[in-house]
């Protein structure tokens, strides 16, 4: 849900990154926080394990200009990818506005995508959202790894809503910008819009 | 009405601030944060310059989500009051309308006692001033024209 305060003139929205553990969430995030002007975005938050995993979530505020004379800030989290963290993930999706969801690209890694997806789907319905109508924008993120799926491959294992789609390398910022942009478009659209 | 947006207009806002600043006074406290459930401030009174607020907002959400998650998992529908007690500074934060967050901070010149019943008391002005902000919405005051008059153009803006 988004938050338009007209007293300090701000737009506030949430994008969740969603997808299977070890995909590279925290990395976009940490990539993004990396490389934006310190002035426009805040601290990240990560609530991990002693081993880095993702606990609870990552936090990150970024700020991307005005538009009308409204701030617009944007809350970047991502959700555990873990299995067993559903019910973590499924209160994190709470007022999302949009949601990324990134895939690991390694053919390995296609059922626990697809599985990852699913979750997401559920847990979207569960909050009251349509899963087909959410604004969404998929990432495919390892593609420097050598056994990768081809972009067809994961284009029909999980784009079956023709959404903005992008091949990511999330260590060096490959793609990490270009996926942050065009769910920032899809959610300002679907807030223009006004539909949940 | 809006489901998917939540608006505060300059009334209400002025009026949440006259609250805060209220409670703040009346309960000793040294910051005082509303905070949505998704974890946006909408208002704040008090030392706010020592605190990074979004943080706070975000972790605070987190934190009545997860416990939230816990009281349902035991056949209780809300925990509506965490205190967390610090070696100076302690924090009570409680849910408001079952919408939003509000979270005190305070040392050893307040006590727990006095900050439950005073913000029991803001509650109810809080309380009040959430309907008016739906009826708000109702009466479709919400937009001002600015959101739904973006345009593409303006969103590209964004980007250059």
């Amino acid at each position: 849900m988004s938050f338009i305060n007209y007293s300090s003139r701000e737009i506030n929205c949430k994008i969740v990154y969603y997808g299977p553990g070890l995909c590279g969430k925290t990395t976009n995030l940490q990539y993004i926080f990396k490389r934006m002007n310190p002035e426009s975005r805040g601290k990240m938050i990560s609530l991990a394990t002693e081993t880095d995993r993702t606990l609870f979530f990552d936090f990150l505020p970024v700020s991307m200009g005005e538009i009308r004379g409204f701030k617009t800030r944007f809350h970047l989290y991502t959700v555990p990818g873990q299995v067993f963290y559903d019910a973590s993930r499924r209160l994190i999706l709470r007022g999302v506005d949009g949601v990324v969801f990134c895939a690991d690209s390694q053919l390995t890694r296609m059922d626990s995508n697809l599985e990852s997806f699913d979750n997401l789907k559920i847990n979207l319905r569960e909050q009251g959202y349509d899963p087909d109508r959410i604004p969404l924008v998929l990432q495919y993120n390892k593609r420097d790894i050598n056994s990768v799926a081809s972009l067809s491959e994961l284009h029909a294992l999980l784009n079956y809503r023709n959404v903005p789609e992008f091949e990511s390398v999330a260590t060096t910022g490959v793609g990490v910008f270009e996926t942050l942009k065009a769910i920032i478009k899809l959610v300002l659209i679907d807030l223009k819009k006004g539909r949940k | 009405m809006n489901p998917g947006h939540f608006i505060l207009h300059e009334k209400e806002y002025t009026e949440i601030q006259s609250v805060l600043q209220k409670l703040l006074a009346d309960s000793y406290a040294k910051v005082v944060f509303l905070i949505d459930k998704n974890g946006s401030l909408l208002s704040s009174a008090g030392e706010t310059g020592k605190f990074d607020t979004t943080s706070l907002a975000s972790l605070a959400a987190g934190n009545i989500a997860a416990t939230g998650g816990l009281a349902s998992l035991i056949g209780e529908k809300e925990f509506s009051i965490l205190f967390h007690e610090g070696e100076r500074d302690n924090m009570h934060i409680s849910v408001v309308e079952n919408r939003l967050i509000l979270v005190v901070i305070f040392d050893r010149r307040s006590s727990v006692g006095l900050v439950r019943l005073r913000v029991r008391r803001a509650d109810e002005f809080l309380g009040r001033i959430l309907k008016s902000i739906d009826e708000a919405a109702l009466n479709d005051e919400e937009g001002e024209g600015v959101i739904e008059e973006l345009t593409e153009a303006d969103i590209e803006s964004l980007f250059k």
